[in-house]
């Protein structure tokens, strides 16, 4: 499963870690994640990310 | 007639020639009882440099000061680290006026500046790392994305040991001293505290790598150059190591007790809760949001252990001062504490399960059921705050032992 770089801050989502403060468990493809999911650094939406 | 404004000398080849804003008290929100500076940097090298510039109504004030160094058309280059209009207000007047070879910015400073002016000048990106020679000197950059905006970037001066921090370990304090010795450090240490609690403290996980970071360039630094308040040259070690304290926000024995009252009953538990938990050895500070500014609870909560808001209900909601301080508090995103929610309330009663319901939000741990009581506090309710200040306090104690 590939990472994905947020274009606003430079966080990168790791489907290995997820992301336990947005509520998503490890093994969450950046794909499946809700549409509604935003970065936790600095709160852009998923449309900003891009494949690292 | 000489000019009114003068630059500083820094070092041998480096200028401070920003402005002072005396009158500044509300800074996005931010309460600034102390004015702020806006700090621009002249470097005096072959290819003479500008590092930043000032707030728009100020541009006149920078460029007297830079012309009693040099003309300014003599300026190659001028260099945004930080795209906030404080910094950049006047930046496109500036060019204008000065004519510069190249303005350089971060990539995303590029854009950020694009979408905030709308205008025709070309500035060029420069990468993380990148060096750029100004002739007999180098300048180096980092990129510090969200510290505290996405375009924010640290450029090095290697030949004079010097780091233009932009807003990093800046502060909002207008005097006329330019240098962290020339201020007493107690009013150093609140000030940097205050800015980093309601600028920085949402990106205090990045704080720690951009630490590491400079760390492993092997960087020399002597001088840090912030674009607020003084100039760090002899306190640079305390600084950053207070910024290492701020940025962990490892819980400490100290309560913050915030609330809003109407007609003193939410007061009355506030006091008695408040009392407990000194009497528990906590330290407490209790602040009036009728009365207090959101920035200063946002200080008080920096250093802290437990948060306890009260508010009373006013049409079926809290209060609006308790709506703003929590809005204001979820935005900056204090970490490590333990909470709970009370206050007293007419016939709904809304207001207190909707701050608890904001502590949860904010990852606040829950450390006793929330305390609402109906009109005045008798002497069996405000033994109920007391209770409540005794449990807070026990629950802080262990979560200060088990970390």
């Amino acid at each position: 499963m590939k990472k994905y770089v947020c274009g606003i801050c430079g966080y990168v989502y790791d489907p290995d870690k997820g992301d336990a403060d947005g509520g998503i468990p490890k093994g969450t493809a950046f794909e499946d994640l809700p549409d509604d999911w935003a970065c936790p650094v600095c709160g852009a939406s998923k449309d900003e990310f891009s494949p690292e | 007639m000489q000019n009114i404004y003068s630059a500083v000398k820094i070092t041998n080849n480096v200028y401070w020639v920003g402005a002072i804003d005396w009158g500044i008290r509300d800074f996005h929100g931010y309460t600034t009882p102390e004015g702020s500076t806006y700090n621009a940097y002249l470097i005096m090298a072959d290819d003479v440099t500008l590092i930043d510039t000032v707030k728009a109504p100020f541009k006149d004030e920078m460029l007297s000061r830079i012309r009693s160094v040099i003309d300014p058309a003599k300026i190659k280059y001028i260099i945004s680290n930080h795209a906030e209009m404080d910094h950049s207000g006047c930046l496109a007047e500036a060019i204008d006026l000065i004519k510069p070879t190249k303005v350089f910015a971060s990539a995303i400073g590029v854009k950020t500046l694009k979408e905030l002016y709308h205008d025709q000048h070309e500035i060029i990106a420069v990468k993380d790392g990148e060096t750029l020679s100004l002739g007999n000197m180098n300048l180096t950059f980092m990129e510090t994305r969200m510290i505290h905006w996405p375009d924010s970037m640290f450029t090095y001066l290697a030949e004079e040991e010097l780091l233009f921090s932009q807003d990093a370990f800046g502060m909002h304090l207008a005097t006329m001293e330019r240098f962290d010795d020339e201020l007493p450090q107690h009013k150093l240490e609140y000030e940097a505290a205050t800015y980093y609690a309601n600028i920085v403290l949402p990106y205090s996980a990045i704080v720690l790598k951009t630490l590491e970071k400079v760390a492993t360039t092997g960087w020399k630094i002597k001088i840090i150059a912030p674009d607020h308040g003084p100039i760090w040259r002899k306190n640079l070690g305390w600084i950053i190591e207070l910024y290492k304290k701020w940025a962990t926000q490892r819980p400490v024995n100290k309560a913050v007790v915030l609330y809003a009252t109407m007609w003193h009953s939410t007061e009355k538990m506030a006091r008695a809760i408040s009392e407990a938990l000194a009497e528990a050895g906590v330290r407490t500070s209790l602040l009036s949001m009728n009365k207090f500014h959101r920035s200063q609870a946002a200080y008080e909560v920096l250093e802290a252990g437990a948060l306890v808001v009260g508010t009373s209900t006013l049409n079926n909601n809290l209060l609006p001062q308790m709506a703003d301080t929590m809005t204001y508090l979820k935005g900056l995103k204090p970490g490590n504490l333990i909470g709970a929610a009370f206050g007293s309330f007419g016939w709904s009663g809304e207001g207190v399960r909707d701050l608890e319901a904001i502590l949860k939000e904010m990852k606040v741990e829950i450390a006793a059921p929330a305390l609402s009581i109906r009109n005045a506090p008798n002497k069996g309710a405000l033994q109920m705050c007391q209770e409540l200040g005794k449990t807070i306090a026990a629950e802080l104690k262990k979560k200060l032992t088990s970390s």
